[in-house]
């Protein structure tokens, strides 16, 4: 059993919003974080028969696409990224044993301590988002650390400390910033465009959050009045005669 | 319980960054490749990470999952490692390296002799090449006329309409006005060109809150987040947009306007029929096109001083002969009740209410929200406008228009929209990358012919002007291509047919070739119609048993299935150890409002004994004493391609590249070159960018100002008038020839078709394919799509990229599952004319009812790609490739057509008309399969991918 921190006046409560109506699905979030965060916090994000019958690995994020029929329009798709989504009351935090699974106190960042790490499982058990997933390899659990050794990080350009998935995202679809305050930019976003939490009755209080997609219908705009029968010598040609004069 | 963890919040990244252009795709991207220190204490560097250059005009710091996964193409076990000599029976795989003297010394042998006797009988195709100014050069060098890349299976429809209508062309030569149009509409893309601008603009119209109709009977992708989506049913965009042509012309929404200034709408049309004159314009004793003047209501040239044009009406000229205006016949044929939108629905598969409320949100978004901007400019005529006038739709197209045998008219159809709504150039509609516009007259003519031991007198490749231009023998019928190009086959074929090469060498028709030369095109694979056909043609040998195609080289950088065929293989690079210019003398990557360029340079050095194919080439172009490449004394003029770039000039001034030219670096466009040019270039970034003037941003058709900064850019030579071709003079001269009214006569096997096909004014005919057959037995389309996170089928070697779509079920419509019986996790055949696949099956909603799906070139032959041989990629994965023939089902005189548009060779891969039927329980394999082929390099390790283990740190202090 591990505590979550006392939330302290002030604390930072940093996090995405993700835009599932511009979400194209293409995956750069997806490859970028593995590429970042394999060489970068913790041990490798390892891969299990590469280039065998059974290629897997560990990722911190993945895209899922879901097909929606609404009842009275066409089937669509909507892509789904998701990676950890630093609750507020992260249950994969309460239910380690070894207290390898925190949450930060100054911006609530969840973490694992990879050295503490027993590799039990136990938290990607506890998680209903399926957010986690134990390496295959390093056999200690991984997931997403909201990129904590780039946007704090002094050797890279300011406007590049952000998560690799934000700064990747070629949609623009990922936000990151600070859900805690409410004049930031992302709670603004999220107070326009209704952001939403991810299974809210499951009660982890998500950090994260999602924008849900707009309506998409068939336009029914009404048709354009023709300006008269056509081929009829006095119809298009003959209002082409008068456009002609006026110009 | 969590105080006592610390934890490094700034560690280390990298140790310098190298920046340069991506290719894991055809977008060309810039990107920051971070290198680090490999750890070993060797010294060694290793990639860090891969991240979009924030500075660059292409992605502006984003970078796709393909870029981010750079890493695991750089280091793949796929990478050929040294020259290859086929050792075994082609196809097999088997080789012996061997050094880089004696590869040079086999290949400039069979090229010498080749060059000394018949220099026709090296065909020489690029495929996913980025380099075709040099390597173009070097074939037209060489001297023969049997050059071409692979725009004729990808794009060349796009590239063809684009340029004979308006100088310009979706594709990558220009862009949406992302920042001012207010409706957009996206016509058969996928992940086509170029794919992380579109999403970065897409995003900009979601910012702005602007709409987006996507046209594309998958909704997947960028179809997915549209607002509206026109599910239409394949081949049939063309019908679909003329409808809405018909309803806007009906309506009178159309810019009277623009279409007088710009366009030959008011050009008079000779109505003759049965004479030579038939169908062309009218022009005076200086051939130039005349109109109607209202002031006066005689026939008076276009361009004459204070021309007042008409659109409407008929005259009879000094001659005696009729002409109506262009835009007279325009109306007549579009406001015919068969484009109604009633009759076209069905056939679409659009509603007839969905195809009039898109046409009246054109007219309103192009109409009612005009766009202003204060901004004076000053036509090419001398007239001076107060205001750049915008009406604000923008459109873009790719390969689901392209990839038909009606591509080349279905694109001109978009044109012709666009162009009625006056939104080509303007703010708010589409626009043109520099160095476009380049109309029909400014770009090179087709070349042919082919002297021994000569070079060509231009380029191979370029843009008929009229029949009297085709590439024939004295026969006027036989084509001198191998391919084909330019012939009464494929009269306009701008890019080449390279999906016929291979057949035509087979069947010596027209003739037999003695050397093909290929590099990074998978031919025997995934870029052929008719695979087993393909690979079968490259095997067969003749009754003295010697290949019917005698002497095979390739250059890839990978162990590809193509790589098992050549008789002697050339490794390349990978596309961070090799020099390249992305050049304005071919694809550049400008925007709209730069004129730009790009380089790639060795960021680091390959760690096998391989070197970079255009490299290869400058030496093997010494060797044979090529002219450009050879000084007089007989010595290579080109250390390598790197002093290329730097050193080369195409005309004096004017070379591959743009920036920092002049001797001391201080000129752009035209200048000597420049020792340091490439150094200058790695210190901006990789890239050089050089600002359009504010004058000259918009209407560069017909814009002054553009062109004096064109003409001192060095993109043209004095001023390039561009009239809109609504009207295709060149097609009518064809159907004049198909009458036998003009010289040189059509064959008779090749009239009907161009009667019916060639239509001067943007048509629509049904896709040959469901033509020659009966669509009852083959009642539904199948096409491919390529992912957004996979390119080609580089790929599948890659570690990251192969978990992500490591195999590819057929996509089948609900509907079709349940009138077959089919459900997730089935099996099922796949039937065409020509051929039968079993696939597994997932069922799909979000799709035209007709129209079933899969990814594109993931399937693998075994023993490619140094992947396992029960690999997901080989056992699951699957071609389309195998039901799509290169020829047409018989006609009733048993002719064969290849499988193409008439007019540009086009290869037509989305006419495809399919059944299926549920499997039998059986091995849950895909079918066909084929012997593994061996590889000349091992399979990838079993063991685990560790990347980045090296640097592992102790992040995590206690």
């Amino acid at each position: 059993m591990t505590m979550l921190p006392d939330r302290q006046p002030g604390a930072k409560a940093l996090g995405l919003v993700i835009d599932l109506d511009t979400c194209v699905g293409c995956h750069a979030c997806v490859v970028n974080c593995k590429q970042w965060n394999t060489a970068g916090y913790g041990a490798p994000l390892s891969d299990t028969e590469p280039y065998g019958d059974d290629p897997s690995g560990a990722w911190l994020n993945r895209v899922h696409s879901f097909e929606v029929t609404p009842a009275d329009a066409p089937a669509q798709i909507v892509h789904f990224p998701k990676s950890c989504l630093h609750c507020e009351d992260a249950p994969c935090v309460t239910v380690c044993p070894t207290g390898a699974s925190y949450k930060r106190a100054e911006d609530g960042i969840v973490l694992v301590d990879e050295d503490m790490c027993i590799g039990c499982g136990l938290c990607a058990w506890a998680c209903p988002y399926g957010a986690r997933e134990i390496d295959p390899v390093e056999q200690v659990m991984k997931k997403c650390t909201l990129c904590v050794d780039r946007i704090y990080n002094d050797n890279i350009p300011e406007e590049d400390r952000v998560p690799a998935c934000v700064k990747t995202c070629p949609a623009e679809a990922r936000h990151f910033g600070d859900l805690a305050d409410p004049t930031s930019d992302v709670s603004m976003l999220v107070a326009e465009r209704g952001g939403m939490d991810l299974m809210p009755e499951q009660g982890t209080k998500p950090v994260n959050k999602y924008l849900p997609p707009r309506p998409k219908a068939i336009s029914d705009m009404a048709p354009l009045p023709a300006i008269a029968e056509p081929k009829a010598d006095g119809g298009v040609l003959g209002w082409l005669d008068r456009a002609l004069d006026r110009l | 319980m969590n105080e006592h963890v610390r934890l490094d919040t700034s560690p280390h990244v990298s140790d310098e960054v190298r920046k340069t252009t991506c290719y894991m795709c055809a977008c060309r991207c810039g990107i920051n490749v971070h290198l680090r220190d490999d750890g070993t204490g060797t010294g060694k560097k290793k990639i860090r990470y891969i991240e979009g250059n924030n500075d660059h005009p292409v992605n502006r710091g984003v970078l796709c999952a393909k870029g981010s996964a750079g890493i695991m193409q750089h280091y793949s076990p796929a990478r050929l490692r040294k020259p290859l000599k086929r050792v075994g029976e082609r196809g097999e795989g088997k080789f012996e390296e061997i050094e880089w003297d004696e590869a040079l010394g086999i290949a400039t042998g069979w090229l010498g002799d080749v060059r000394k006797s018949d220099p026709k009988k090296l065909a020489f195709f690029t495929g996913r090449d980025q380099s075709q100014s040099f390597t173009g050069w070097w074939a037209q060098q060489f001297g023969t006329p049997n050059f071409a890349a692979h725009g004729g299976f990808c794009s060349v429809n796009m590239a063809a309409a684009g340029i004979y209508t308006f100088g310009g062309a979706f594709w990558e030569f220009g862009s949406p006005d992302w920042k001012h149009t207010e409706l957009f509409m996206l016509f058969g893309v996928a992940e086509d060109h170029d794919s992380n601008p579109i999403k970065l603009g897409l995003a900009e119209l979601k910012r702005r809150g602007k709409k987006t109709i996507a046209i594309n009977p998958v909704r997947t992708g960028y179809n997915a987040v549209a607002d509206e989506w026109v599910g239409i049913t394949p081949g049939t965009d063309g019908l679909f947009v003329l409808a809405l042509v018909h309803e806007l012309l009906k309506a009178g929404k159309v810019d009277v306007d623009y279409l007088i200034r710009y366009t030959n709408a008011p050009w008079l049309v000779v109505h003759a029929p049965g004479t030579a004159e038939h169908g062309l314009f009218a022009r005076d004793a200086d051939q130039k096109p005349l109109v109607i003047d209202r002031r006066t209501g005689k026939a008076s040239p276009y361009s004459a001083q204070g021309v007042k044009p008409d659109l409407r009406g008929e005259i009879q000229l000094e001659d005696g002969r009729v002409a109506r205006p262009a835009f007279h016949l325009l109306t007549d044929k579009y406001l015919d009740e068969g484009y109604a939108a009633d009759q076209v629905s069905e056939r679409t598969g659009v509603s007839a209410d969905q195809i009039r409320s898109i046409a009246a949100q054109l007219a309103e978004a192009a109409f009612e929200k005009e766009i202003v901007i204060d901004r004076p400019w000053t036509d090419m005529k001398g007239e001076r406008h107060e205001k750049m006038i915008g009406r604000p739709v923008a459109m873009h197209a790719m390969r689901g228009i392209s990839a038909h045998s009606n591509g080349f008219q279905t694109c001109r159809s978009i044109h012709l929209l666009q162009i009625l709504l006056g939104s080509i150039d303007c703010p708010g509609g589409f626009r043109y990358k520099p160095p476009y516009p380049r109309p029909v007259h400014a770009q090179p003519a087709p070349h042919g012919g082919g002297e021994p031991g000569k070079p060509l007198a231009g380029p191979q490749l370029g843009f008929m002007r009229s029949p009297q231009g085709l590439l024939l023998e004295e026969d006027g019928v036989t084509p001198q291509r191998i391919d084909k190009a330019y012939s009464w086959d494929a009269p306009m074929s701008s890019h080449g047919l390279m999906h016929m090469v291979i057949a035509n060498a087979h069947a010596r028709d027209p003739y037999g070739v003695d050397v093909l030369f290929m590099y990074m095109a998978n031919m025997s694979w995934n870029s052929s119609m008719n695979t087993a056909g393909v690979m079968k043609m490259l095997t067969d040998k003749d009754e003295n048993g010697d290949y019917i195609i005698p002497k095979l080289i390739y250059s890839d950088a990978y162990s590809s299935e193509m790589v098992a065929f050549a008789d002697l293989v050339l490794p390349d690079t990978t596309y961070l150890e090799r020099h390249d210019a992305i050049s304005l003398l071919d694809r550049p990557i400008s925007e709209p409002e730069a004129v730009c360029d790009a380089i790639r340079w060795p960021v680091l050095e390959p760690d096998r004994d391989v070197r970079g194919f255009q490299s290869v080439l400058i030496d093997l172009g010494a060797r044979l004493g090529l002219p450009g490449m050879t000084n007089e004394d007989g010595t290579a003029k080109f250390k390598d391609y790197a002093d290329y770039i730097q050193n080369h000039q195409r005309k004096p001034g004017i070379g591959p590249l743009a920036g920092w030219r002049g001797e001391d670096g201080s000129k752009t466009g035209r200048g000597e070159p420049n020792a340091d040019q490439l150094q200058a270039y790695i210190d901006n970034g990789g890239f050089s960018q050089t600002h359009v003037p504010e004058e000259a941003l918009y209407y560069k058709f017909a814009n002054k100002a553009w062109q004096d900064f064109a003409v001192d850019m060095g993109i043209q030579d004095g001023p390039v008038e561009c009239v809109f071709q609504l009207y295709l003079e060149p097609m009518a001269q064809f159907r004049l020839c198909a009458q036998g009214l003009a010289e040189p006569k059509t064959p008779d096997t090749h009239k009907q078709r161009i009667l019916d096909c060639f239509d001067p004014l943007p048509d629509w005919y049904a896709p040959f394919e469901g033509e020659g057959i009966e669509t009852s037995e083959y009642p539904f389309h199948a096409l491919t799509q390529r992912p957004a996170a996979m390119y080609h089928s580089w790929g599948s070697q890659n570690a990251w990229l192969r978990q992500i779509h490591g195999h590819n079920p057929m996509y089948v419509p609900g509907d079709i599952c349940d009138a077959v019986g089919l459900k997730t996790g089935d099996w099922a055949w796949v039937t065409s004319h020509h051929g039968k696949i079993k696939v597994p099956v997932q069922r799909m909603d979000a799709v035209n009812g007709k129209t079933m799906w899969t990814w594109n070139a993931i399937g693998k032959r075994k023993g490619a790609w140094a992947l396992s041989d029960g690999a997901p990629e080989a056992e699951k994965g699957f071609l389309l490739n195998h039901l799509i023939h290169e020829l047409l089902p018989p006609k009733s005189d048993g002719m064969r057509w290849s499988n193409s548009d008439p007019i540009t060779g086009q290869a037509a891969w989305f006419d495809l008309r399919v059944n299926i039927e549920k499997a039998e329980a059986g091995e849950a394999e895909s079918l066909p399969q084929f012997p593994a082929q061996d590889g000349p390099v091992p399979d990838g390790a079993d063991g685990p991918l560790r990347y980045g283990a090296g640097w592992l740190k102790e992040f995590m202090t206690r």
